[in-house]
């Protein structure tokens, strides 16, 4: 089974292969039905390879397709251990129901062929990305996960905003690959090669501390512009402008997660940093809470969600800079589901809307999409951090460790806490907006439930989001998770949660504060008045103001970085090349038309002419000789 | 009186001077052309009175690559003339002055 773990990746492959020359040509439903499938079968392969994992006896296994850069390591090798095998499936799983979801979703779209080769393209690129067995193949699906998702934020790329956010999205991951790439080039300097097995197996024997610092900074800058962390994280709100299942699929359960396990997959390096891994923990911490505040104050259903996603990345990075990788792998699990649900149930309200994304004028969409509304409640209650749902145990166990580190670890503890509440304020809010209240719709909307194509996929989400939280119980289960990820982390010193009634506490510290957080929203918001907006979206004034334009972060690198680049590159094109260069072979040019212009009157066109100065040279030259005499 | 080498000499630089002026004078495309070939035999006659008066047969083999490529030259420039005769019913070179700078 393992052996032909390839087919995992190739199956989506040859959909998008299949459906790029033919996409086109099939009847509305087939190509969403093919690539469903395709996505579909990998997941149920990925399952059934799995098994030997579940049952305790399985070993990772490498599987050698064929070289690729052999004297570099980095051959066309698969690397299947219970950390790739939970990210395969939590791919194909989650992406296999976006898929079905976008069947739906896409309907009567001109290019709908092409949207699902897009969207198996990416699922054949991060499938890749989270098998491979070195470096170099794990650095070629992370830039395929990047140019898929520019293909798919940029779809509706007849909308200039569209079109804006792709190009955004890809050059601010191509930042985050320079420190990649420089992180790999170190680690090829000093190990000679980027297998994984040789690099991850005691680094400490070859390189030093500092060489480990410089490379896991390196790798933590790549991972930050793939995770959307301080201080990459800006072009996620706006890859919104993408269709949502892309918003699903890519900026919430699976590429966005690609730096968070780019670093748990390197944690041997990073136990070896001390340093590095708490400046991840820092990063995440600190994007949590700021991306959570920002979400308090967007207006745009999906912007919420998307800083919501920064925010719920910045605890995964929380969890693996404190050690607690597990708890950061099973963070990035529940989240998959959660957020993939939210964001497919905000698609759904979007679809019924007719288009309008201004929570401010929806409300009251409990009664007309009753199943939509359930589910979003499933997912508003997990990412809030609600027991027994998903995101509770998650996010739990992340606070629990790092308040367990001490030190520093503490004061993150406490940001982490506050984030908690934020969230839950946010996430309430969104949620009465939208589906409470009463109804603010704009003239002429009728909303409606979603076909069950699209409904489906969110009930299989919520049921997920609700249960699969048990998969890491400390109590009453064992932590099957915890268990199931042990062989790939052997070697490695992991943070737990602490023992005694500390968890108890700090489990009851936490439900109190969303509880609190979500109490305190809905009382905020229950009273707003039904026709008008004012209201519900009071005037921004002070620091309000700073939040809702999200800092202006946007507007200070457009002044800042963005400009200036501008302003380089219009001097190089207007003065420099069609000035400096383009004046001086316009010189060349010019010079030789006018020493043309002073020689054209010898020629007169008069033969006798010719005839004479040909006889004169003869003349003369028969002179030169007899006087000078030949020789 | 003998003739010696030195009359054909002089015939030759007689006739030369006579082609070439009338090379330089003439404007009728056809005189030129006579000119041109007055000259070139010119410096036939002169090749193999020089050859005889040294002994060296490379005289009289110089004079028939003249008159081949004499003859070669004369083919294609009557038929150029003929061309433009044609169209303009002239021979006169200077009207051929289309091509100045």
């Amino acid at each position: 089974m393992v052996d032909y773990i390839w087919i995992v990746i190739a199956l989506p492959l040859a959909g998008a292969v299949f459906l790029h020359f033919f996409g086109s040509r099939l009847r509305e439903p087939l190509p969403g039905v093919i690539a469903t499938s395709t996505i579909g079968l990998g997941f149920i392969y990925a399952l059934i390879a799995t098994a030997d994992f579940f049952a305790g006896t399985g070993e990772a296994e490498t599987v050698h397709l064929f070289d690729w850069i052999a004297p570099l390591g980095a051959n066309a090798e698969l690397l299947w251990d219970p950390l790739s095998a939970i990210m395969t499936l939590t791919v194909t799983g989650v992406g296999a129901l976006i898929h079905l979801y976008s069947i739906g979703y896409m309907h009567g779209d001109a290019r709908y062929g092409r949207f699902f080769t897009y969207l198996n393209f990416f699922a054949a690129s991060m499938l890749i990305l989270v098998l491979a067995d070195n470096f170099g193949l794990l650095f070629v699906g992370w830039e395929l996960v990047g140019l898929s998702s520019y293909l798919l934020i940029s779809f509706w790329f007849h909308k200039p905003s569209a079109a804006a956010a792709g190009k955004k999205a890809f050059v601010v991951n191509r930042i985050g690959d320079v420190g990649f790439l420089i992180g790999l080039m170190l680690i090829l300097a000093e190990f000679s090669t980027l297998t994984y097995g040789t690099v991850l197996e005691e680094p400490a024997r070859v390189i030093t501390t500092g060489m480990a610092t410089a490379i896991t900074l390196m790798l933590v800058l790549g991972a930050a512009g793939k995770s959307a962390q301080i201080p990459l994280y800006f072009w996620l709100p706006d890859a919104m402008e993408g269709p949502t299942p892309v918003s699903a699929l890519i900026h919430a359960a699976t590429m966005v997660t690609a730096g968070v396990y780019m670093v748990a997959r390197t944690a041997a390096l990073f136990e070896l940093a001390s340093f590095s891994a708490a400046a991840v923990a820092t990063i995440g911490a600190f994007t949590a809470l700021f991306a959570a505040s920002i979400a308090l104050k967007q207006r745009d259903i999906k912007r919420v969600l998307a800083y919501s996603t920064i925010s719920q990345l910045g605890y995964m990075f929380l969890a693996v800079g404190t050690g607690a990788y597990v708890a950061g792998i099973f963070h990035l699990f529940t989240h998959a589901f959660f957020k993939a649900l939210l964001f497919l149930g905000s698609g759904s309200v979007i679809h019924a809307m007719g288009g309008e994304q201004d929570i401010a004028k929806m409300g009251g969409l409990r009664k007309i999409m009753p199943v939509t509304h359930f589910t979003m409640a499933v997912g508003w209650l997990a990412i809030i951090g609600i027991p027994p749902l998903a995101g509770f145990w998650s996010k739990d166990e992340i606070l629990a460790i790092a308040f367990g580190e001490g030190g520093w670890f503490t004061f993150l503890w406490v940001i982490g806490l506050i984030t908690a509440l934020l969230t839950a304020v946010y996430m309430t809010r969104w949620m009465y907006l939208t589906f409470w209240g009463e109804a603010r719709w704009e003239d002429g909307v009728h909303p409606h439930e979603s076909p069950a194509v699209m409904t489906a996929p969110l009930l299989a989400l919520a049921v997920g989001s609700a249960g699969l939280g048990l998969l890491n119980t400390p109590w009453p289960f064992k932590p099957a998770l915890e268990h199931f990820l042990e062989p790939s982390f052997e070697a490695i010193k992991m943070a737990h949660i602490p023992s005694g009634s500390t968890p108890w506490i700090l489990a009851a510290v936490s439900i109190l504060t969303a509880a609190a957080g979500a109490w305190f929203a809905y009382r905020k918001y229950q009273g707003a008045d039904a026709f008008d907006i004012a209201p519900v979206m009071p005037r921004r004034t002070g620091v309000w103001r700073w939040v809702g334009n999200a800092y202006y972060v946007d507007d200070i690198i457009g002044n800042l970085i963005v400009l200036p680049g501008k302003l380089v590159a219009a001097w190089t094109a207007f003065v420099l090349d069609s000035e400096i260069i383009d004046g001086s072979v316009r010189a060349v040019g010019g010079g030789v038309r006018r020493i043309g212009g002073w020689l054209r009157p010898i020629q007169t066109g008069f033969t006798r002419n010719y005839a004479a100065v040909t006889f004169a040279g003869v003349v003369g030259l028969l002179l030169w000789f007899v006087t000078r005499g030949v020789g | 009186m003998e003739v010696t080498a030195g009359w054909y000499l002089a015939l030759g630089a007689l006739l030369f001077v006579i082609g070439a002026s009338g090379m330089l004078l003439r404007r009728n495309a056809l005189v030129m052309f006579m000119s041109i070939e007055l000259m070139l035999n010119a410096v036939n006659l002169t090749f193999v009175a020089i050859g005889r008066h040294v002994g060296d047969l490379n005289g009289q083999v110089a004079v028939f690559f003249v008159m081949v490529v004499a003859a070669a030259e004369v083919v294609v420039g009557l038929a150029i003339m003929i061309a433009v005769f044609r169209r303009r019913a002239s021979a006169s070179v200077d009207d051929l002055a289309m091509l100045k700078g």
